[in-house]
């Protein structure tokens, strides 16, 4: 993994955080869904480089949106 | 009658295969060995390619196998026992990947016994997650790294290259493979090793790659046409089948009497060659069977691909009964929601109308007038379901058998429900519900305000109608499709159906200017279908805004801008109250098709039926006020005073001096240059600017001087038509004609035009027009803007056709993903796109352009 993080920096980038067990049990309750249904992620995505993921975790991203000011979006984490 | 109960029945798994030699076989109701036809009498061979076991097409004759009629009958197959193998041409690549990824002696796959396991499980695993196409994805990449392996992990023999001679000729090391050889590997592979091909061996085993057996498709699929002159003439599909039985039979007889090998091959080769064709006849390097008369034969796969073929002409590609086409064209005195459908087209068209005790009186009428007279009725449907035609003849006889339970087809009448529709449908606009109108005419006529959403105009553009057949059909068509449920956008939330030209151009020349005596007003309303006029004053001239203010609701209140008035002037603000246009202009920016909350408003107060109603009174008033007071755009209004010439001539010379010093700065080398630019594109972008910005000034000075109240002035400052780049162009200066983006650079050497000095970088050598429309044009100012008139005429003819494949595209992608009731948009396997439609879960259609308006919901609820 890359020492420096300055790309997480950048104002292009949105904040990536990880859901923990409990979060995502509620998340995959809330919209019924397993992880297939979730939009997916790389686990080398550089982006959560520093969250150090695991395959079938949940990624969270705030975005900013033209539309709704802030937004939230899910992923999950796949290893290929 | 005894109740018929469809059985319904689940489709648990669909499994897709190749048939096996054996399937073949068992299919087939008859053996062809013959490439005859018919014999002397003209009937079918048995044994023969129109052999009655494989059905009937002739009428009165009955089925052999079994024993339906014509068009009972479905059809069989039959087959042919080919006298070697050959390749299956869709199955080339397929079998090309087996021979290389399986051992040439012990047919295993090229993988050790302990990783066959572990490869078949990862592809169960790969399937279940994340669907087929990625397990079909990984296949292949196992399929290429076994390319490579040079030595069978079983039994070690050296693998040998194989490569493909195209279309079906193998070749393993300067050796060609013969069909049996390759059959005879294929069948080695073991059915445990298949799985890890992505085969499953019950359904595809490899060696029914390579054809033994072919089936013959049955005569229905294939009919012959009886000609005129008596002659038969048979399907392409039974050419090509008589050519491949009759190789056959040759291969046959030529191997049973021990022919040379070399005559053998060939046969083979040629067999292969039809067999190859009948499948596909566009196979890249082969020459397509031909007709006689040189034609393609249309073989198997043409029938099915590419837009004329099965799917995309067939399935995908419907035609519909009870429409009409023709040539629209204006009628600003219809309803918005109405069509004018001429009246022939009206006689053809019908409405099925169930025969009732209570309203049999009614349509005996129209069966009386028969289908000659208008509203009259083509056709009689029985309760047993035989139609029968309305004629003089039969009129009579239909009369006195009629009874309730009987539905009579109806020729068109006004207010019947049709779907109007003009291509390209990009939108759900496009396509929307009307109320029928019969009119004299040939062409159909619809409220100029609904161009927009379709897009349409009157310069022989054609459009479509539908009349719904069911009660069902109607009422969806009508809570659904009418064209007040699409008066707001649900791209931008505004109302996309408006005002255009001169309903502006009336209603900004009413509301801005005029006065007018109150029996003038009364006349005016009257015409648009207003007979109320107590909200008129009572006073002798009236202006023009309270003659607005009659047709808007009592209680409604408004507020808004008017851009075609200057913010200095109290008409700039738009102010409504209690149903009174108090101050500001009616023009685009209110009453203009998508734009301004006026309209919106409306909708949002009164409900779409009440806007539709006043937005055909507003766009009548408009007209009605040009038809009463006269409107002409002429020639003369883009003239300019001597002054205003002077004033021009003096702006561009102006420019010409800059640009000249510009060019001497560069020939010195003393341009000061922009970031990033070398002196050359320093100074074409500076010409640039400057030559711009010498036509805004003359823009301007036009602007400035033009006559206000010229008809072509109203017309631009309502956003009627026209802008002032239009009017400086006529009566000044054309301006710059550029070329993606830069002065005109092109044409002989170091010069455009051979009026020009080599190198001279000057305004009008590259492609400044000095001239106005007015004046007209210079020898060389023509050719330039011809230039540029062939640019982008070439620019719009190549980029329509790219932009709607592209959308195609997209909207073939997109069309099954929806909103759910979480607000969740999923795609039909349930996978999620967003999590938020459109991240903040609104409804633009709802909206007021796309916000909503907390101000004044907050409003609304403290009144009460």
């Amino acid at each position: 993994m890359s020492a420096k993080k300055d790309h997480l920096k950048h104002a292009l980038i949105p904040e990536h955080t990880k859901l923990s067990d409990k979060e995502k049990e509620a998340l995959m309750k809330k919209y019924n869904i397993t992880l297939k249904e979730l939009p997916k992620i790389s686990i080398n995505d550089p982006a959560i480089s520093h969250l150090d993921p695991k395959e079938r975790e949940i990624i969270k991203i705030v975005r900013k949106s033209p539309t709704a000011g802030k937004t939230i979006f899910y992923r999950g984490v796949i290893n290929e | 009658m005894e109740e018929i109960r469809p059985t319904y029945k689940k489709i648990h798994s669909i499994t897709f295969g190749v048939m096996s030699p054996k399937f073949i076989k068992e299919m087939a109701s008859a053996k062809i060995v013959t490439p005859e036809l018919y014999d002397k009498e003209g009937y079918p061979v048995v044994g023969g390619l129109m052999d009655v076991r494989l059905g009937v097409i002739d009428p009165g004759l009955k089925c052999k196998t079994c024993g339906h009629k014509l068009k009972e009958c479905p059809g069989h197959f039959g087959h042919i026992e080919l006298a070697r193998p050959v390749i299956h041409i869709k199955f080339v690549k397929e079998i090309l990947d087996l021979l290389r990824s399986t051992c040439r002696s012990c047919g295993r796959i090229l993988v050790p016994s302990d990783k066959i396991k572990k490869h078949v499980g990862e592809l169960e695993k790969i399937g279940a997650e994340l669907g087929l196409a990625e397990r079909r994805k990984r296949v292949a990449e196992i399929m290429v790294s076994l390319k490579t392996i040079t030595k069978c992990p079983h039994c070690k023999e050296s693998q040998l290259k194989i490569i493909i001679e195209k279309p079906t000729t193998y070749i393993e090391d300067d050796k060609r493979l013969s069909p049996i050889e390759i059959r005879t590997r294929l069948e080695r592979i073991p059915d445990d090793d298949l799985e890890v091909f992505g085969m499953n061996p019950k359904a595809v085993r490899p060696e029914w790659m390579v054809l033994t057996v072919l089936g013959i498709p049955p005569v229905t699929m294939r009919p012959s046409i009886t000609l005129e002159s008596g002659e038969r003439s048979e399907d392409d599909l039974t050419h090509k089948l008589g050519d491949i039985v009759r190789i056959n039979q040759r291969l046959f007889e030529n191997i049973n009497a021990g022919a040379p090998e070399i005559i053998i091959e060939d046969l083979w080769d040629l067999l292969q060659y039809h067999v190859t064709t009948f499948f596909d006849n566009e196979v890249a390097q082969l020459p397509p069977a031909r007709h006689r008369s040189g034609e393609p034969l249309k073989t198997i796969t043409a029938r099915i691909k590419s837009k004329e073929g099965r799917i995309r002409h067939n399935l995908a590609g419907k035609r519909t009964n009870f429409s009409a086409r023709t040539v629209i064209s204006p009628d600003p005195k219809l309803n918005i929601n109405e069509v004018g459908v001429p009246q022939v087209i009206a006689m053809k068209l019908t409405v099925p109308e169930r025969l009732t005790e209570w309203n049999m009186k009614y349509l005996k009428e129209f069966i009386q007038r028969g289908a000659e007279t208008y509203p009259g009725a083509n056709y009689i449907l029985r309760p047993d379901g035989k139609r029968k035609k309305i004629t003089d003849e039969t009129k009579e006889q239909l009369l006195e058998e009629l009874q309730p339970g009987f539905i009579v087809e109806r020729h068109l009448m006004n207010g019947d429900i049709a779907l109007f529709n003009r291509q390209p449908s990009l939108h759900r606009m496009s396509m929307m519900c009307h109320r029928v109108r019969v009119l004299p005419g040939l062409t159909f006529r619809l409220n100029p305000a609904v161009c927009a959403p379709y897009n349409a105009d009157f310069d022989g553009d054609e459009m479509n109608l539908h009349i719904p057949q069911t009660e069902e059909a109607r009422a969806e068509a009508e809570i659904l499709m009418e064209v007040q449920t699409q008066l707001i956008s649900p791209r931008y939330g505004l109302s996309i159906i408006g005002c255009n030209q001169d309903a502006i151009s009336g209603n900004y020349l009413l509301t801005r200017f005029m006065d007018i005596p109150r029996e003038q007003a009364i006349d005016l309303l009257a015409s648009v279908g207003i007979t109320e006029f107590k909200k008129l004053p009572h006073k002798k001239i009236v202006s023009g805004k309270e003659v607005f203010s009659v047709i808007i609701p009592d209680n409604f209140d408004f507020d808004g801008v008017s851009r075609s008035v200057p913010s200095d002037n109290p008409d700039h603000t738009v102010k409504i109250r209690n149903g009174q246009l108090l101050s500001g202009v009616m023009d685009k920016s209110n009453l203009g098709e998508g734009s301004g909350l006026l309209l919106r408003n409306i909708h949002k107060q009164y409900g779409r039926d009440e806007m539709v109603e006043i937005l055909g009174r507003i766009y009548r008033l408009g007209i009605e006020v040009l038809l009463k007071y006269g409107f002409t755009a002429k020639f003369a209004d883009a003239d300019l005073s001597e002054a205003s010439t002077v004033q021009i001539n003096k702006v561009i010379e102006e420019a010409y001096v800059d640009v000249n010093n510009m060019i001497k700065e560069y020939k010195e080398g003393n341009l000061e240059l922009l970031p990033g630019r070398s002196m050359k594109e320093t100074l074409e972008l500076r010409i640039l600017e400057r030559l711009n910005k010498a036509r805004n000034e003359a823009g301007k000075i036009i602007a400035d001087n033009a006559d206000q109240r010229s008809d072509t002035m109203t017309m631009v400052r309502s956003g009627a038509r026209g802008n002032l780049i239009n009017l400086a162009q006529m009566g000044a200066c054309v301006g710059q004609q550029a070329l993606r983006g830069e002065r005109i650079n092109k044409g002989f050497n170091r010069r455009t035009i051979s009026a020009f000095k080599k190198d001279d970088l000057g305004p009008e050598a590259h492609g400044f027009i000095k001239s106005g429309f007015n004046k007209g044009l210079r020898p060389h100012e023509m050719f330039f803007m011809a230039m540029t008139g062939r640019d982008s005429l070439m620019d719009t003819a190549l980029r329509t056709p790219k932009s709607g494949y592209l959308y195609r595209r997209l909207a073939n992608a997109l069309q099954d993903i929806k909103v759910e009731y979480d607000y969740t948009v999923r795609d039909a396997a349930g996978k999620i796109v967003q999590f938020a439609y459109g991240e903040d879960s609104m409804d633009v259609s709802k909206s007021e352009g796309g916000k909503i308006n907390v101000k004044q919901i907050i409003n609304s609820v403290m009144e009460k």
